[in-house]
């Protein structure tokens, strides 16, 4: 299975919450390289499928299956899909006072390594990479030793979650929301993190309600999730006709 | 005979062993009488209504040690923090170890009480303070009053900061196979004064041993104290910690109680404040697992105005451990703006873990400000999920998490040396290593 193509590809997915019916039949299909956008108004099931690619426990797949790399991977668990290389950059990252961001990461990484049989990240290794990704998102070394995102603003936040990538070089990043809440310039600098860590072996689906992320990481594919089904594809001009005109349009194409 | 009848017998055989012409005889005497009028504390006092001593005390223990030589440094290295150069004062079996500690007297008293009792200059000083704020209603500090003979004994004199924290240490061997102890420590910091004290006890194996500790701590004008207990003995032990402190005006004292193991653990921590502008903390974490049971019984008297009082103690219960938090704060009515504050938060990991929580404020000045608020609850699961995409296994995770609800204490560890002790024995207790050095 080493000649894989398709990074992710989702077939049928249905799941519930709650026994609350959200997810109603997706079909996704991502190659290695790409980058997918997905849009959709809010509650259409968008985070829901960020979450259930992660691995989620309160969410129950009820229909379909999710392959990554080729192999399905409905019942793995949210670390042993880490570890596989999946990473969910959150919308409302988890505060964890006492446990500064270098040692966060470090943890991250070396729990990591040590579920695929590898030895430790050398500190000096450690170091050195975390002061490359760092300054790749314009992060300075005092917030490095913050307790992770205790007292951070929303853009501090995002950027963090986005150096949390670039630290992991996961094969599959999914962006919830990465956009909201930042101003331009954070977005720049976010957006730029992001393509400078995409190359031809990974692949990224950015979750957003607005095309202005769209103009800095170009999507190969756009997707619109309304109503837990993707109702349409098309490449990245579909994003600025939903910027121009909403989604009232599907809506009607639908019914 | 049961145990109650045993103690009350054995203080003829007691009083062959002190000076019996000492002012301190009678205070012994009386308090030997309010225990037998008293009795052990039962469910039936309301503050003792979630801690039961039944079990414990329907048992046997022997009340001296025999004198016991083969305890060396190697054996018990490991409960110091080595690093510092600190006075210690050591206890073997309730017995004084000249070998195991470092006192002095020079230009300031830490050695032990024995002495303190036994010597012509310490007289005043024994006077004006030895069982001065002890309450009189609780039987258990009753009975540690009747049977004092020795425990450390601390003066830090006007002006005077030691520069290392001082170490009290109970080691209890198992000779015996069940012994009760009872160590009586007096500490005083004069005018001015500043010190930090780190307290534990600690079985050295599996045995039966109770111990029913009282301590004074008396902090005069403008004088900081630091104390701190280390409570992470074997399951096989039971501390009844009687912590009673009285606060001059300006003063600063503050309590951090480890609570990590043992069978029971009981601590009465009460504050009397004295004059104006006091400040007083009392903050703990509590992390237990199988049947361990913490009570934290507190009091803050706010005699007097302006003063300050903030406590926020943690717990975190696994399989089927208990915790009590029991918290009184009075403010009288002469005690205008005093501010008073109150926090118990606690997380209960497993279905059979319990915590009863118990704020209480009795407020009769009219221009203060006082908060008391107490939660329980369950790890956040949005909080685990996010550690878990991060390739944090879940157990890894759930420490991590309960690690950094606990954190906001180990804030205000002044000694960077024990908050390293107490990170690892965090990491310890939940049974992982957390990935980076504390």
């Amino acid at each position: 299975m080493d000649k894989f193509i398709n990074m992710l590809e989702i077939n049928n997915l249905h799941c519930k919450i709650e026994g609350k019916p959200i997810l109603k039949g997706i079909n996704l299909k991502i190659n290695k390289g790409e980058i997918h956008a997905i849009m959709g108004p809010n509650g259409s099931g968008k985070s829901t499928l960020a979450n259930v690619i992660s691995g989620h426990e309160d969410y129950e797949i009820t229909k379909g299956n999710i392959y990554f790399k080729g192999q399905e991977i409905n019942e793995l668990s949210p670390e042993d899909r880490a570890h596989e290389g999946v990473f969910l950059s959150f919308q409302y990252p988890v505060e964890i006072p006492g446990v500064t961001v270098t040692n966060f990461i470090k943890t991250a990484i070396n729990e990591s390594r040590k579920a695929k049989g590898i030895d430790e990240m050398p500190s000096s290794e450690m170091l050195k990479k975390i002061r490359a990704k760092a300054s790749l998102l314009e992060i300075d070394s005092n917030f490095l030793s913050r307790s992770l995102n205790q007292g951070f603003s929303g853009g501090e936040k995002k950027r963090n979650e986005i150096f949390q990538m670039a630290m992991m070089e996961p094969e599959l990043a999914v962006l919830d929301e990465t956009d909201s809440g930042l101003d331009i310039d954070a977005l720049k600098i976010v957006a730029n993190g992001v393509i400078k860590c995409s190359h031809e072996d990974n692949s990224v689906i950015v979750i957003t309600h607005y095309q202005r992320l769209l103009d800095y990481i170009v999507p190969d594919f756009v997707h619109i999730v309304m109503d837990g089904r993707v109702v349409k594809s098309g490449d990245k001009d579909l994003a600025k006709k939903i910027e121009e005109v909403g989604y009232d349009w599907l809506k009607k194409e639908k019914s | 005979m049961n145990f109650q009848e045993k103690l009350l017998d054995s203080f003829i055989a007691f009083e062959q062993d002190v000076d019996l012409l000492n002012p301190i005889h009678s205070d012994r005497k009386e308090a030997l009488k309010r225990f037998e009028k008293q009795g052990f504390p039962s469910k039936k006092d309301e503050s003792w209504k979630y801690t039961s001593l039944k079990s414990i005390i329907q048992k046997d223990y022997s009340l001296s040690s025999k004198p016991n030589k083969s305890v060396e440094l190697r054996d018990v290295k490991e409960y110091f923090l080595n690093d510092l150069d600190s006075f210690k004062i050591v206890f073997i079996d309730g017995v004084y170890s000249p070998f195991l500690s470092k006192t002095t007297h020079d230009g300031m008293d830490i050695c032990v009480l024995s002495a303190a009792l036994s010597k012509a200059k310490y007289n005043s000083t024994i006077k004006n303070y030895f069982n001065r704020i002890v309450p009189k209603n609780e039987s258990l500090a009753s009975l540690n009053t009747s049977y004092t003979k020795e425990g450390a004994y601390i003066y830090i004199p006007d002006g005077v900061c030691p520069e290392d924290p001082i170490q009290i240490m109970h080691f209890s061997t198992g000779n015996q196979k069940s012994i009760w102890l009872q160590p009586r420590n007096l500490i005083i910091a004069d005018k001015n004064a500043k010190v930090e004290i780190i307290e534990r006890h600690q079985s050295l194996k599996e045995h039966s041993v109770v111990t029913n500790s009282l301590t004074e701590i008396y902090a005069e004008k403008n004088a900081f104290i630091d104390y701190y207990k280390i409570q992470n003995d074997l399951d096989s032990s039971t501390l009844i910690d009687n912590t009673f402190i009285s606060q001059e005006r300006d003063s600063n004292v503050s309590v951090h109680t480890f609570s990590f193991g043992g069978k029971l653990i009981r601590n009465n921590l009460n504050f009397y404040h004295k004059g104006k502008n006091i400040q007083s903390t009392l903050k703990g974490i509590t992390i237990l697992e199988s049947n361990q049971h913490v009570d934290h019984n507190t009091l803050v008297n706010h005699a007097q105005p302006n003063c300050e009082s903030h406590q926020d103690y943690k717990g975190i219960f696994s399989d089927r451990s208990v915790g009590v938090f029991n918290g009184k704060i009075m403010v009288d009515k002469i005690a205008q703006k005093t501010n008073a504050f109150q926090k118990n938060n606690n997380i209960l990991i497993d279905n059979k873990a319990k915590v009863n929580s118990k704020p209480q404020l009795e407020i009769f000045a009219d221009d203060v400000k006082c908060s008391h608020g107490c939660t329980i609850g369950q790890l956040d699961k949005e909080a685990l999920f996010y550690l878990k995409t991060r390739g944090i296994p879940e157990k890894e995770a759930k420490a991590l998490l309960t690690y950094a609800f606990a954190n906001n204490i180990l804030e205000s560890v002044k000694i960077p040396n024990l908050k390293k002790r107490i990170n690892s024995l965090i990491a310890n207790k939940l049974g992982v290593s957390l990935g980076f050095d504390l």
